[in-house]
């Protein structure tokens, strides 16, 4: 994917935030769920993720929340989708390093990298990351 | 006399850039900009009378103590009341949680707060939470579908249960003036007390509070550009004697023995326990002194003028919403179809136009307008008919794109 072409980065935002994936309620009781809110942000999402025998079978949420959460969440989703814990551990880690603006690998992130620029936006990576923040306080939990 | 060009020349921020672009600033319920007069008298203080009040056995304590009690004359005469029905708060929210707090005792199991939906969380929790220690009930003023409170069975809604009467006078977010008048007036009749938010009606109107013959009112001063810091809670005499101190301290007791007991000062005295931000303090009577000297009827007739002219400009816009049309002060809420209201707040920050995104704090709101999250502009009186053609033009030409170009 070119990270160069402007063009394409906004169309995956555009298109995740009209159309978010996996924005639905899991109302499966082996679903483990994070409420979300962010200070610097007016978002307000509920992540949902199932996980069977060390895999991610399903991760899905709802809320309200802009352009940045939205569409960063539902990349996430599709992202993780059937992948261990581990793996998914190193997507988010590579996604963390990209936020930062520091060096990463754009192969595990996909779509994900339309946000290779948010990291300029200092006030917006709270945005980028809350998605992906649940999603590791999951995992975390998971490990225990 | 109303001279923009001499108000704009008091607010050096004015002159300031914001994204690399003029600052143009609409978020005047959320705070308020500074003019030099304020500026001026902070660093007079800082830099030559920087020494802690009410201790006289010094020149320089006695004369900033006298400073400070004058201020207490000067904020009495705004709004009609009495020097010792002033008391400093930090705020606001301090002043509410005081009056809240201070009236628990008062409360019984059953009685009803009576408030709205619109009502700000700094005069809701507080409420909460004494409903639940005392097991008493919060109830609701019934709304017009447009958002105003219902006057036509207001006797029964201020029925004989309630116990206290607590609402905001000025909606941070609808921008309607409630009729507290007709409200206290019935409530009196019942005995019932009236607790006013004055947050965004005293830094916009002119308010007399004997002609209101309100029982509590508690405002900010940074609303009304005075540092931050410094609130008022205006109380009538009565109802201050009667108001338990929930801050106890330095400079609010008379005598206190080992043994535990104590005996507090009358008020505004009791009230008032620690050193106080004496600098933002003082600075608001040089906050109220310019305010005043241009008048709060033109100030209010201003921000009207410049409402009704945004308005006006964008209810034709087919992309955007205003939720409160008919709106008594300056204060506008809207959104725009597809883009979420932080984004395009966003958007108009890299325009460098500052508006608020959110629920503003009155997160019952939706019950009455029906969304959570709105864009809200706020005008003040440095504001000007040309930063309003700004906000316009950049909101007719607002896209989702544009607003996601920002982070690409």
């Amino acid at each position: 994917m070119d990270l160069k072409d402007p063009q394409l980065m906004r169309s995956i935002i555009m298109d995740h935030y009209q159309y978010p994936r996996n924005r639905r309620e899991c109302h499966d009781h082996n679903c483990k769920s994070v409420h979300m809110n962010s200070e610097s942000c007016i978002d307000d999402i509920m992540v949902f993720v199932k996980v069977d025998k060390g895999i991610i079978k399903d991760f899905c949420f709802t809320g309200q929340a802009c352009t940045i959460s939205t569409a960063s969440t539902s990349i996430l989703s599709e992202l993780v989708k059937d992948k261990t814990l581990a793996e998914a551990k190193v997507i988010v880690d590579e996604y963390r390093k990209m936020v930062n603006l520091e060096s990463f690998d754009s192969e595990s992130l996909q779509e994900a990298v339309a946000f290779s620029n948010i990291g300029k936006q200092a006030n917006r990576i709270k945005c980028a990351l809350i998605g992906w923040d649940a999603l590791s306080q999951i995992i975390a939990e998971s490990e225990e | 006399m109303f001279d923009l060009d001499n108000i704009r020349e008091n607010f050096p921020i004015l002159k300031t850039q914001m994204s690399g672009q003029p600052l143009i600033y609409f978020d005047n319920a959320a705070t308020t900009l500074k003019p030099l007069g304020v500026i001026r008298e902070v660093e007079r203080i800082l830099s030559t009378q920087s020494v802690n009040i009410h201790r006289g056995d010094y020149q320089l304590s006695y004369e900033i103590s006298n400073q400070y009690e004058e201020v207490r004359n000067t904020v009495a005469k705004f709004i009609n009341a009495k020097s010792d029905e002033i008391v400093f708060t930090s705020g606001a929210t301090e002043g509410l949680n005081f009056i809240a707090y201070g009236l628990e005792y008062l409360i019984e199991e059953g009685d009803v707060i009576l408030t709205t939906h619109t009502d700000h969380a700094s005069n809701l929790l507080p409420w909460f939470e004494v409903a639940k220690r005392k097991k008493a009930k919060i109830e609701y003023f019934k709304l017009t579908s447009e958002g105003r409170i219902d006057l036509t069975h207001l006797d029964k809604q201020i029925h004989s249960k309630v116990k206290v009467v607590t609402l905001v006078h000025v909606s941070n977010v609808l921008g309607y003036i409630n009729p507290v008048k007709e409200i206290i007036e019935l409530a009196h009749q019942k005995d019932i007390c009236v607790v006013l938010d004055g947050a965004q009606s005293v830094a916009h109107l002119s308010i007399d509070v004997k002609e209101l013959d309100v029982d509590f009112l508690a405002w900010s001063g940074h609303k009304m550009c005075s540092p931050t810091g410094i609130g008022v809670l205006y109380g009538k005499k009565a109802w201050l004697d009667k108001l338990r101190s929930i801050k106890l301290g330095g400079g609010a007791n008379a005598v206190f023995d080992e043994n535990g007991s104590y005996e507090l000062k009358s008020s505004p005295a009791r009230f008032e326990a620690g050193t106080p931000a004496i600098e933002s303090t003082i600075a608001l009577k040089a906050a109220i002194d310019f305010l005043s000297s241009i008048g709060m009827d033109q100030i209010h007739t201003y921000e009207m003028m410049l409402k009704d002219y945004f308005i006006s400009k964008i209810q034709h816009f087919s992309h955007l919403k205003v939720y409160n049309l008919t709106t008594d002060t300056g204060i506008v809420i809207f959104n725009i179809d597809g883009i979420f209201a932080q984004d395009a707040a966003a958007y108009l920050s890299s325009k460098g136009i500052a508006v608020r995104a959110g629920n503003h704090c009155a997160k019952l709101i939706h019950h009455v307008i029906g969304v959570t999250e709105t864009l809200r502009a706020s005008f003040y009186l440095y504001n000007t008919v040309s930063e309003v053609d700004v906000l316009v033009e950049t909101l007719k030409e607002i896209t989702l794109e544009k607003c996601v170009d920002l982070y690409i």
